[in-house]
């Protein structure tokens, strides 16, 4: 049923405002007033979501303006006394930030290498199996634990790699002795990639099967004619083929890179000790929400999506400048 | 979707077909093996737990003793109250106004179109930080409230637009012709639109379900009454961090030192129940997770 949907026409998503004579009907022809009263019910419609999207996105941006305050509950932020850039010289001079910085920038170059890929041939691999009903078994499988909390996805993690976990007790059975990986500070790394992989590795598939499906069938066949073999047609067809949504996707990554999965963590923090665990998200909770400086919280938040929104719109450029489509299109 | 090895491609060498095999195997038994140990180990006996050392590999004797011991009321019962109710009620509320904001955007050329469009996909670049979230939710009075679970994440603009690109691939005819016969714009959406949509109306339905059902962080930053805790933050606090869920109900036994330890097979029924919904839900909306749903989204 959905499928209609990978084909959303010149209209669709973020450049969807592009064209106004998409539809004849209601070309932006007459009066507002005439508009007003043609259109009423569609504005009535779009209340309900503005009003929340602007109660609890637009006004608490407005509210990062305590950032440049030294803003206390009791006072308010109309009579709460300004400070100019001071939180942020204190957040630059932090070490902890730094450090959370530098935690969170590893972990992300180390998921761009070591997750990042296993979408792609997990989707090359199932879209390599021919027999439909087979093909559907493994796909609802690998996608089923994207739908799992944090919570539980970390909790299973410690039944199989806890100090009481199943590998303790196997290698305990066995004459060894058990390990304890959920509390190791020094593979905390790999513990967080494996546990993303397993929970989402199979939902991001899906993405780069819709590339693979969208690929022409004629071009395999051609090769094939023209005596390309499997490894051949892959490298010249398939990986081009997944080039756009690649580029999206690590365009869409680079721009989250401040990101690391909070809740992931945020659960794990305590456990492992915040040298290994310290995140931006997670200095950012235990600074502000349990010492009460909203203030400096809410620049460090600030200086986050600043950061983030540089990072994408840069991204989007360099794409440009390679002749890829990007998220959205230029201007012209 | 292929369904046949075509003519012109070689035959699969043995090799190949082998390792393939073997790899997705491998795949499949990793998502599924931790969670029949997780299954299992929650229906043994206390006595199969301690013989099995851990986790039960091999099923011994099976009991709902877990189950019924954490249904007889108390903690687990009343957090999975909460979480059903959050669910059900966050999710009739978010599918309502994403389904109705998604429909009143699909035509552009409307008043305001743009503008509107422009509010919600702007949330895609740039989201406000947990401490400005945090200051308007605790403004507003709903600290230990629950709708501060669902009010502030009842619209995800990722949903809309997927849910609009589909509305805006209904083709034009069906509307307009039904406008011509004199049908109001609730009408047309109530009774041509929705329902050919109910694919896509069914997996954001799933998507906001499962965002609700697996809300942890919100509940940590706004809920500070336990008694208020939904289902992940019940699991997180008895399961995860291993305190034992009768540790009240035992003063006696607490004070000599000797807590009862957490029973592995209630701790492994707490995970299966934050799982079981989800398992329930997902098989009936998984054939609609076809190419389309996220690609129409992102790439527009």
């Amino acid at each position: 049923m959905l499928e209609q949907t990978s084909r959303p026409g010149p209209a669709g998503g973020l450049t969807s405002s592009a064209g106004p004579t998409d539809r004849g009907a209601h070309r932006q022809a007459g009066t507002r007033w005439a508009r007003l009263r043609r259109d009423w019910p569609l504005l009535l419609m779009c209340l309900p979501a503005v009003g929340l999207l602007l109660l609890f996105h637009y006004v608490p941006l407005l509210g990062s303006v305590i950032a440049f305050q030294d803003y206390s509950p009791y006072v308010g932020i109309k009579d709460s006394p300004w400070v100019g850039l001071s939180n942020f010289q204190w957040l630059l001079l932090d070490e902890s930030f730094w450090h959370a910085t530098l935690n969170t920038l590893t972990i992300t170059a180390f998921q761009l290498v070591f997750y990042f890929p296993v979408p792609i041939v997990l989707a090359i691999l199932l879209d390599s199996v021919i027999r439909p009903r087979l093909r559907l078994f493994i796909q609802s499988i690998v996608y089923m634990p994207h739908f799992f909390s944090w919570v539980l996805v970390v909790t299973i993690f410690q039944q199989m790699f806890g100090g009481a976990g199943l590998l303790s007790q196997l290698l305990r059975e066995n004459g060894y002795e058990g390990v304890d990986l959920m509390t190791n500070p020094d593979t905390f790394i790999l513990l967080v990639t494996a546990e993303s992989v397993w929970k989402d590795a199979g939902w991001g598939a899906i993405i780069f099967l819709a590339a693979l499906a969208a690929i022409d069938q004629n071009l395999y066949e051609a090769a094939a004619v023209d005596g390309a073999g499997r490894w051949r047609r892959l490298w010249h067809i398939t990986l081009p083929g997944l080039r756009p949504v690649v580029i999206l996707l690590l365009i869409l990554r680079l721009g989250d890179a401040l990101n690391v999965g909070f809740e992931q963590f945020f659960l794990q923090r305590d456990a492992v000790g915040r040298e290994a665990a310290e995140v931006l998200d997670t200095f950012i909770y235990w600074r502000t929400l349990l010492t009460g400086e909203w203030s400096y919280g809410a620049a460090a938040g600030l200086v986050k999506g600043v950061v983030g929104l540089i990072l994408i719109l840069v991204a989007n450029k360099v794409a440009h400048r390679f002749g890829e489509q990007g998220i959205y299109k230029r201007a012209s | 979707m292929k369904t046949a090895n075509p003519s012109w491609a070689e035959r699969p060498t043995l090799i190949g077909r082998f390792g393939k095999g073997t790899v997705l195997t491998g795949i499949v038994v990793c998502v599924l093996f931790p969670l029949y140990m997780v299954v299992l180990t929650s229906l043994s006996t206390q006595e199969a737990v301690t013989r099995a050392g851990g986790l039960v590999l091999i099923p011994g004797e099976l009991s709902l003793a877990a189950y019924e011991q954490l249904f007889a009321g108390g903690v687990v019962t009343r957090a999975v109250l909460v979480s059903l109710g959050v669910t059900t009620v966050g999710t009739l509320i978010s599918l309502t106004v994403t389904v109705l904001a998604a429909y009143g955007l699909s035509r552009p050329g409307s008043l305001l179109h743009r503008p509107l469009l422009f509010l919600v996909l702007l949330t895609f670049l740039f989201g406000p930080g947990m401490i400005p979230k945090y200051l308007v939710v605790s403004g507003l009075g709903l600290v230990d409230s629950y709708w501060s679970l669902i009010l502030p994440v009842a619209v995800t603009a990722f949903n809309l637009v997927v849910m609009r690109a589909f509305f805006m691939n209904i083709p034009k005819e069906v509307t307009d012709s039904a406008r011509i016969d004199g049908a109001g714009e609730f009408t047309i959406l109530a009774r041509i639109v929705l329902p050919m949509s109910k694919g896509v109306t069914a997996v954001i339905g799933l998507l906001y379900a499962v965002g609700y059902w697996n809300s942890f962080f919100d509940a940590v930053l706004y809920l500070n009454d336990s008694s208020k805790w939904p289902l992940q933050l019940v699991l997180r606090q008895y399961v995860y961090q291993g305190q034992s869920l009768f540790a009240g109900q035992s003063a006696d036994t607490a004070l000599a030192g000797h807590a009862m330890p957490p029973n592995l097979a209630i701790q492994m029924s707490i995970v299966v129940i934050a799982l079981l919904p989800v398992l329930f839900v997902y098989p009936f909306v998984q054939r609609h997770f076809t190419k389309g749903v996220i690609i129409g989204a992102v790439k527009g």
